[in-house]
């Protein structure tokens, strides 16, 4: 085992390293940068053995990144917040014509007003183009969601995109300790991309040609069949992943959940501040769990339901607001799950400072709640 | 079935398309009128009237630039 202390940015620039992707089109944008200036000097110390397209915009990026992967190559790409919605047109297009990319979002604000800083708005918002979504914790799970999004994607069952995303500055410019596996137990992981779906001279095809009502219907509804056949296939590949590397992740993490009778629910790096919140209230006796939810798309119904049965109270916890009807991750769990009882909770925003009082006045709201969906650590004197 | 990303695999497969469902009006030619001067002919925008000024209904989209190009008026534009 090597440990190298590294920020999630560079991890994820590892794992593209030992996933030999042959073409990478990113553009530079904070707090995404440093993955694109890792993979730009992997390429010229020729570690990786990849094209490496410096484009014009996010929208090149992905255009590129579409066009490479239809030609039938492991294409990576990696971008944030304002360009990431610049991507939005062609998010959808590389899920409709099912080329298995994988992006890295670093999770960042979207303007305006403008702001670097972190909060999950910018991959929320995109949440419906039929990526599957991932939201990592720390370095090592960034690096080992990479590897795990290619052996999904790639899988022809599934022929979705994977998306990982990580808090902004929060992960990607803070350093710890990651497990970096070696090239030989990734190789057996991940073999050499066998293409099934692309652009071959001797069996011509078109692609991304206008589609008639008669057909259009179909082809969006076996991307759903897709979507949910990529549950089994992530399991496998969880399992697979646990085999070889020792690290087992599933669609949720359950962190003291069995007797909670409050669980917070939440995705990302905030979830290490919760876990030490529900460290130190359980020591004050108090039964807090919290339901980190890994995998976002496809939505694991399930197991969240499975984990959120036994409580009395459930707080969700949302770094991104769909204006007028409150946090995605609360409604989703709400409306697949109308008889828990659930409040969401807004929080972190642009960067808002979450601190372990932040948690426990959610843990304390979630315990008494007064309204459906509360923001919390607002400036009263501000508003 | 529709394959992975509706991708295209065989040739040629817009002519199983018929657009002519998409007409509101019908151009109806008048052979008697026609002084055989082919603007409609080099004028329609999918190429649906021949040498011998039929018109192939299965495509004409009703667009009417036929009738407006005639110049001795001798294509109508009917409801359908």
């Amino acid at each position: 085992m090597v440990l190298k202390v590294i920020s999630a940015n560079e991890a994820v620039a590892e794992a593209v390293k030992l996933a030999k992707p042959n073409v990478i089109p990113v553009y530079p944008i904070t707090p995404q940068t440093t993955i694109s200036e890792h993979l730009a000097k992997f390429v010229a110390d020729g570690d990786i053995d990849a094209e490496y397209i410096k484009v014009e915009s996010e929208h090149s990026a992905i255009s590129a990144s579409v066009g490479a992967s239809s030609a039938g190559v492991r294409v990576f790409t990696a971008t944030s917040s304002q360009g990431l919605a610049l991507m939005h047109e062609i998010l959808f297009v590389a899920a409709g014509l099912r080329t298995p990319i994988v992006l890295a979002d670093a999770n960042r604000a979207l303007s305006a007003p403008l702001s670097i800083w972190n909060d999950q708005q910018d991959s929320i918002a995109q949440r419906d183009a039929g990526w599957l979504q991932v939201y990592v914790e720390n370095g090592q799970e960034a690096l080992d969601s990479i590897l795990l999004g290619y052996k999904v994607s790639e899988n022809s069952d599934v022929l979705l995109p994977s998306m990982v995303c990580l808090d902004g500055f929060i992960l990607t410019h803070t350093v710890d300790p990651v497990d970096v596996p070696s090239q030989g137990d990734v190789d057996k992981f991940l073999p050499p991309y066998k293409p099934v779906n692309f652009l071959d001279p001797e069996n011509p095809a078109s692609i991304g040609s206008f589609t008639d009502p008669e057909y259009y219907m179909e082809a969006r509804y076996a991307m759903q069949e897709a979507m949910e056949k990529s549950k089994k296939v992530i399991a496998e590949a969880n399992k697979e992943f646990a085999e070889l590397f020792g690290r087992e992740y599933g669609f949720v993490e359950k962190y003291k959940c069995e007797d909670a009778d409050t669980i917070l629910v939440a995705m990302g790096s905030i979830c290490s501040t919760i876990k030490e919140v529900v460290d130190d209230l359980r020591e004050t006796g108090e039964k807090v769990g919290l339901l980190r939810v890994r995998v976002f798309r496809p939505f694991p119904e399930e197991e969240i339901y499975d984990a959120l049965k036994g409580a009395s109270k459930v707080g969700v916890i949302d770094k991104n607001i769909s204006f007028g009807v409150g946090g995605v991750l609360y409604n989703n769990i709400k409306a697949k799950m109308c008889d828990i009882d659930s409040y969401g909770f807004i929080l972190g925003l642009g960067g808002r400072d979450i601190t372990p009082s932040t948690i426990k006045e959610v843990v304390e709201k979630t315990k008494n709640p007064t309204k459906d969906v509360q923001w919390i650590g607002l400036k009263e004197e501000e508003l | 079935m529709v394959s992975i990303g509706a991708a295209v695999k065989e040739p040629g497969s817009t002519v199983k398309n018929k657009t002519g469902s998409w007409r509101t009006f019908k151009p109806i030619l008048d052979k008697e009128k026609c002084i055989k001067c082919e603007n409609c002919i080099l004028f329609c925008p999918e190429g649906c009237i021949n040498k011998e000024y039929d018109i192939d209904y299965d495509f004409c989209k009703g667009c009417g630039i036929c009738a407006e190009e005639c110049p001795v008026k001798a294509i109508k534009m009917e409801r359908e």
